[in-house]
């Protein structure tokens, strides 16, 4: 069965649970940033030595992005250059930027002062899944899914996009979340959604119930 | 649909405006030379393109209070001059300011923090008000009467090569009918401190493309376009000369801050650019190239320019070794050259490039060159994160 | 030596965040770049910060980098070397 361009898979993080395609895949609520990042990268059972030298934000769009691809690869199916990545937040690169600064007093730190960018932590998954297409981040008050949804719709539909990571990741004040979706031009995949705002809120306002 | 360019306004350190711009191009005069500004600092010895005017000056000429941070009285005396070459009066088109920066506010955070730390008290807090990238945007939008679309993009040194890209998207899909875009980043210790860190500035006055470069000098500035519809465009008392016929932007997944060696996200952003364009590589007849400096810049970039060009490489330069590495600006900046590279019929020269580099065959124009015919120019600019964009800018016919 | 290339060793550790290898799987005459440590380019100038930081020595050419921060025990041959002038 083919449908035309849908949302094939999506991943929220939010109050220490993670969703995976309706499914709760982990939670850990009232654990720290730190500890659930690296509980949740070993419960994943990845073998990425750099996650541990990534920022805050990094650390939170990696393991969303781990989650969302741990089923597929957009390597096998797509050029590098058919597929990207369009996410935004409210707080831009501010963790590193703080963290940057301190270090800055004493002697500035090479290793922080790279991630005082948020499109540097695209550029971390463009290098773990091999994306090498359109990349964009955005800076919104709240996530904005109209925006969105049209931004990501043009690549597909203008420039030969055929598959996008697309979503809305923050960290800030040691509190974080991600909502992370694969829109895809053609797809076959179980879950196939209708890629408008009203089915992108409904899916990132999601209510834990237990 | 095509996008057309309507005006332009450019402030740097080799000029506050268009024509002062256009005098030191012209002239050869770079704009790199010992900080003034910013006082009290560890890395004072780091020659930098400054634009010698206080706080004070800036807030002048821009019309707007001296306690608003530089890159926003960078930004609004660029916009202004922008809007004032259009000659466009918005009432009644739907316009929108998008503007790019990687430091928005710091400088001022940074003169905070410091009497901060020293008396441990929230002194002048109101200097922080403006600090995220987005303010600085917002503040020029609302002088300038801007209500329809304002957006604000950060994505490294590749950031207003976006905004010309992202604006120019909203003209093409009917959302503006009219966009200034571009994008200005002021001086910071922030910045200075950290590619400072990344050890890739040069203690000299920096050498683009040459053999024994050692890295760049950072500059601040700010530049914009004016871009209108085609219908807007027809409207026009002063005709558009300049249209932007292709962009393209590409990820090098490679490394956080370094490039590919042989600049595969390079190559993509400059054959998509092409691609959208129509254009024949040998149609293009100047590359304003990123050329920053570095020693894995240039070569990567000159890698990715040697696999789409061949042996007909078009004639190039980097202008930074005029202004610095403007970061957020450049691409704006540089915008503003290719299109004087059009209307003029110029090109401009790579400063102190002695030695060229051994692994190209091709080396950018080391003098001025006048009174040739430039029909197509594409500009580059790469960011960190691998993010890179290219723009081309064609003649009229 | 041993004590400085025990001490350097921690330090290395807590600089560069590593947490996917232990410290006793590392070896002073090991190599830490390229294969084993998988460590770049920015680890390399956090390796200059180190130096500057804890011991007082400048490294001004980050060509140098390679051969001195190649194992522990060069490393630590270095800041002998240079410490004393």
């Amino acid at each position: 069965m083919s449908f035309d361009k849908a949302i094939s898979g999506y991943v929220l993080i939010k109050e220490g649970r993670v969703m995976y395609n309706d499914v709760v895949l982990f939670q850990l609520p009232d654990a720290a940033p730190a500890i659930f990042f690296n509980e949740l990268y070993n419960a994943l059972h990845i073998n990425y030595p750099k996650f541990f030298k990534m920022d805050n934000l990094c650390k939170t769009v990696f393991l969303a992005t781990e989650v969302l691809l741990k089923d597929r690869s957009l390597t096998g199916k797509y050029k590098a250059e058919e597929t990207g990545i369009v996410f935004s937040n409210a707080n831009s690169s501010i963790d590193a930027d703080v963290r940057y600064y301190q270090s800055s007093m004493l002697a500035p730190s090479p290793a922080l002062f790279v991630y005082t960018l948020p499109n540097v932590a695209i550029g971390e998954l463009c290098i773990r899944h091999g994306i090498k297409g359109e990349t964009a981040c955005f800076v919104f008050d709240i996530f904005d899914s109209v925006f969105q949804a049209w931004y990501v719709d043009m690549l597909l539909d203008t420039i030969g996009t055929k598959a996008c990571i697309s979503g809305w990741a923050d960290f800030c004040d040691e509190k974080f979340e991600a909502f992370f979706y694969l829109l895809e031009a053609e797809t076959d995949n179980k879950l196939s959604i209708k890629h408008n705002s009203e089915n992108i809120d409904k899916l990132y306002n999601h209510v834990w119930t237990s | 649909m095509e996008v057309y360019i309507a005006g332009k306004g450019i402030i740097s350190a080799i000029g506050l405006n268009v024509d002062e711009t256009l005098q030191s191009l012209r002239a050869g005069k770079s704009g790199i030379g010992n900080q003034t500004n910013l006082s009290g600092r560890r890395d004072n010895h780091l020659p930098t393109g400054e634009i010698k005017l206080s706080n004070a000056e800036l807030a002048t000429m821009a019309g707007l209070s001296a306690e608003y941070s530089r890159t926003a009285l960078l930004s609004m005396i660029a916009a202004k001059e922008a809007m004032a070459d259009s000659g466009i009066h918005i009432n009644g088109l739907r316009t929108g300011f998008i503007s790019a920066t990687t430091v928005g506010g710091m400088d001022k955070t940074e003169q905070f923090m410091t009497s901060y730390i020293r008396d441990g008290e929230f002194k002048n807090i109101e200097q922080v008000l403006y600090h995220d990238s987005g303010a600085a945007t917002e503040l020029v939008a609302e002088p300038l009467g801007i209500k329809h679309f304002v957006s604000t993009i950060s994505t490294a040194c590749s950031s207003s090569a976006n905004s010309i890209m992202y604006a120019a998207r909203l003209i093409k899909t009917g959302v503006l009918d009219v966009a200034i875009a571009g994008g200005a980043d002021a001086m910071s210790l922030f910045t200075l401190s950290g590619f400072n860190a990344l050890m890739i500035l040069d203690e000299n006055y920096c050498t683009p493309y040459d053999e024994n470069r050692k890295g760049l000098n950072l500059g601040e500035g700010a530049g914009y376009v004016v871009l209108v519809s085609e219908k807007v465009a027809e409207r026009l008392l002063k005709a558009p000369t300049v249209k932007l016929t292709g962009y393209a932007n590409a990820n090098d997944a490679f490394h956080q801050t370094a490039s590919s060696p042989e600049g595969k996200g390079n190559y993509l952003a400059m054959q998509g650019a092409l691609k959208m364009s129509g254009l024949e590589t040998t149609a293009i007849d100047y590359i304003n190239l990123h050329g920053t400096g570095t020693a894995n810049n240039d070569l990567s970039e000159g890698m990715a320019i040697q696999r789409i060009f061949g042996e007909q490489v078009p004639k190039s330069s980097s202008t930074k070794a005029f202004t610095g590495h403007t970061l957020g600006a450049c691409g704006g900046i540089e915008a503003i050259f290719s299109i004087m590279a059009i209307e003029q019929k110029m090109i401009f020269p790579n400063l102190r490039l002695k030695t060229p580099m051994k692994e190209l065959s091709f080396a950018p124009v080391t003098e001025l060159m006048e009174g040739v015919e430039v029909k197509n120019v594409l500009s580059n600019s790469f960011g960190f994160g691998g993010n890179c964009s290219s723009l081309i800018f064609s003649k009229v016919n | 030596m041993d004590e400085l290339m025990a001490t350097l060793k921690k330090e290395i550790f807590e600089q560069l965040n590593l947490h996917h290898v232990k410290p006793e799987d590392i070896g002073y005459d090991q190599p830490l770049f390229g294969e084993g440590l998988g460590l770049d380019s920015i680890d390399a100038l956090e390796l200059i910060v180190l130096l500057q930081q804890k011991y007082g020595i400048k490294l001004a050419n980050p060509a140098e980098g390679p051969k001195i921060f190649y194992s522990i025990k060069t490393m630590a041959e270095y800041i002998t070397d240079h410490k004393k002038q």
